[in-house]
């Protein structure tokens, strides 16, 4: 029997496999009493569960049914008025669970804050468009992205992948190469299905050659006419240069068809 | 001095040119092809330069156009994203016959660097290719070579276009 490769994580290929090899980790502080971050930790008070400094900036980890408060605080209370940046990792493989994050801005004060929270498969989490108006377009990535829906978002629906599309591309379990829907997406949406026979399946083989196709490949010293059959076999076809290019001008009896020297 | 009107009386009688419809015809497709202002990613840069001033392609009679109807060659320049390649191929059947289509660059001849799931690897699966210009992003020079390249082609044809091959190649 062939050997199982679990499918849960298909994009990776490990091409080197160091056994000792450690994972490096970014060190986190503990926030300093007094500190650039100490307000904003106070303000969040217990409803933060973790709360560190990672490459001097803030994370703090939330439960994700309390992303809106934790962010209403963040901006009503501690001046983040900017969402940067808002998406998902998936570890579905590793933990069973996405790790959403909003990282926030504070333009007045120059300081950043992560706020991480973890959500199961099939999970939705709330909006933050009501605070944010950056959220709405970033939600529908994340919708589009990684199947998790969005309680009251005005308009939650796929902002990258056409909405006809199967699958939610950034998922571990969604082939870099796209799925047999991705693969005949175009045919099947211009042509119809019928046609996947008339087009034949992909070619994704960046060096394949075929000796015997002379209208695609011509082999250097054995040129053949266009279309040509060469399954018996074709003639050599020995390179000649340009004898304008090998003139010897160093020679007297050089040949030269030009009078410089 | 140029003189300048052309003295009808003084030549054999009157102004006679012989040919054939083909080259006649040929003759004007060639040169007035007028492709679409159409551009993908960055090899539509490119193309944009072979269309400016130092390039020139006006020179060669090949002026772009914004509209499918008026356009007769389709230079796809860029990387056709899946999602993208439905409103393509409405852009290609929009256009009148005669048509040309030039495949410009890898990621148009055959999704190039983007092996992933939502680039159309190749355009020839949706859009029957007349010239595959190879380079990522080929030069200007290389477009003008494609397009005079095309002129060839399409010199070689009949002007019946039913008579030519490329008719057979159609999809729908």
């Amino acid at each position: 029997m062939r050997k199982y490769t679990p499918k849960d994580n298909v994009q990776k290929h490990s091409y080197y496999t160091d056994r000792f090899w450690v994972a490096p980790r970014v060190p986190r502080e503990a926030v300093a009493e007094g500190s650039h971050f100490a307000s904003v930790v106070e303000a969040i008070g217990t409803q933060a569960k973790e709360c560190y400094i990672e490459v001097g900036q803030l994370v703090l980890q939330i439960e994700s049914t309390e992303n809106f408060a934790v962010l209403q605080t963040l901006k009503e209370q501690c001046g983040y008025t900017q969402c940067s940046e808002q998406s998902a990792v998936d570890y579905l493989a590793q933990d069973g669970e996405f790790e959403l994050f909003y990282q926030l801005l504070n333009i007045t004060e120059a300081k950043r804050v992560r706020v991480v929270c973890r959500i199961k498969e099939g999970e939705a989490i709330e909006s933050v468009v009501p605070l944010f108006k950056s959220a709405n377009f970033a939600e529908r990535e994340i919708f589009d992205m990684f199947g998790i829906k969005v309680n009251n978002h005005p308009f939650l629906k796929r902002i990258i992948m056409p909405d006809d599309w199967e699958g939610h591309p950034l998922l571990k379990t969604y082939p870099m190469i796209g799925d047999e829907f991705a693969s005949w997406y175009e045919v099947d949406k211009i042509f119809g299905k019928e046609y996947r026979d008339v087009i034949g399946p992909e070619n994704r083989d960046q060096s394949r050659i075929d000796r015997y196709d002379t209208k695609r490949f011509s082999r250097v010293g054995y040129e053949v006419p266009f279309g040509a059959d060469i399954s018996e076999g074709e003639k050599e076809n020995p390179i000649a240069y340009s004898e304008t290019v090998l003139v010897d001008y160093t020679q007297e009896s050089g040949k030269q068809l030009d009078e410089r020297r | 001095m140029a003189q300048h009107q052309v003295n009808y009386a003084s030549a054999a009688g009157l102004p006679i040119a012989l040919t054939s419809v083909d080259k006649l015809v040929n003759w004007g497709r060639s040169n007035s092809l007028w492709p679409l202002t159409y551009g993908l990613a960055c090899c539509a840069i490119e193309m944009m330069a072979s269309g400016a001033s130092r390039y020139d392609f006006d020179r060669m009679g090949t002026i772009f156009r914004a509209s499918p109807r008026q356009a007769d060659v389709m230079i796809l320049a860029g990387t056709l994203s899946k999602k993208h390649s439905e409103f393509a191929r409405r852009l290609y059947d929009q256009m009148t016959e005669p048509k040309w289509v030039i495949s410009m660059g890898s990621c148009a001849n055959t999704g190039g660097m983007f092996n992933t799931y939502a680039t159309v690897q190749g355009v020839d699966r949706i859009i029957p290719v007349d010239i595959y210009l190879p380079g990522c992003a080929p030069r200007p020079e290389t477009l003008q070579y494609a397009m005079m390249m095309l002129q060839k082609k399409i010199r070689r044809e009949s002007a019946n276009m039913n008579n030519n091959t490329k008719q057979n190649l159609r999809l729908v």
